[in-house]
């Protein structure tokens, strides 16, 4: 790991970024899964992506008022899923970044966090311990590592 | 409590008392704790979406953590949806209902 923090905010207004290229990489191929995930035929059918997609009016007598929402934003809410990851990956090897494009990287990182941790079904305290025999170890690992990074975004941008 | 919204008025017309109906009932935005979203993040998201004060964003994803829910916007039902909306493309468990 490099010294010092992994995103930090500069005298000039932008953001230096410093990451290993293997997590650059990891990142990368994270979009990518993701992007095909919602880009398949029904994106909806996997439990972890419907977190993506939740319901806006939750009471049951607002049936209507919810299906009407859907139709209306679902394809909005896609719109903007893809383009923060599209930033994402486009920037991800990138030591300089705009504000705008550090958000986009928080709200994709949030989102590839959303999709791990509801396929993972973590928990509240959910700390990965080395546990060689956990054939979900590495996702973890990942789940974990997302977090610190998005950390680590927020951080800088609250400087 | 802390999670009552302090969001600008929105334009009000004095309704007709007879003609308030069921859709003149203001409409609550409400985010539901989660697993997954951090703290940090709950915050960060509620001072950038609704302006507020990081006292507030951080009373507001408190009540969150520790009582399930709070209410974080309110208003007509289209401004609601639109909150809603941002919350969502943020990746918080949000939904809306009426203030009853």
């Amino acid at each position: 790991m490099p010294s010092g923090r992994r995103v930090r905010r500069t005298r000039d207004g932008v953001f230096q970024v410093r990451l290993p290229p293997e997590e650059r990489e990891l990142l990368v191929t994270l979009v990518g899964a993701l992007r095909a995930a919602l880009d398949g035929d029904d994106p909806q059918a996997e439990p972890a992506l419907r977190r993506l997609f939740p319901p806006a009016y939750a009471h049951p007598a607002d049936e209507e008022a919810e299906a009407e929402y859907q139709a209306l934003v679902h394809d909005d809410l896609l719109a903007s899923r893809r383009a923060a990851l599209d930033v994402l990956e486009a920037t991800a090897s990138r030591d300089r970044l705009e504000e705008a494009e550090l958000l986009s990287w928080m709200t994709a990182l949030n989102q590839l966090r959303l999709v791990l941790g509801t396929r993972l079904d973590v928990s509240e305290d959910d700390e990965p311990g080395p546990d060689p025999e956990d054939r979900a170890a590495p996702l973890h690992d990942i789940y974990h590592y997302l977090g610190v990074l998005l950390e680590a975004v927020i951080d800088a941008l609250e400087r | 409590m802390a999670g009552r919204a302090s969001t600008a008025p929105v334009e009000l017309e004095e309704p007709d008392i007879d003609q308030v109906t069921e859709t003149d009932v203001p409409w609550i935005v409400l985010v539901w704790n989660d697993p997954i979203n951090l703290m940090s993040y709950v915050t960060f998201v509620f001072q950038k979406l609704f302006g507020y004060s990081r006292e507030k964003a951080t009373a507001l994803m408190l009540d969150v953590h520790h009582k399930g829910r709070a209410v974080v916007a309110s208003g007509a039902r289209e401004k609601c949806e639109l909150d809603v909306f941002r919350l969502h493309e943020h990746g918080l468990w949000a939904t809306m209902q009426h203030d009853v």
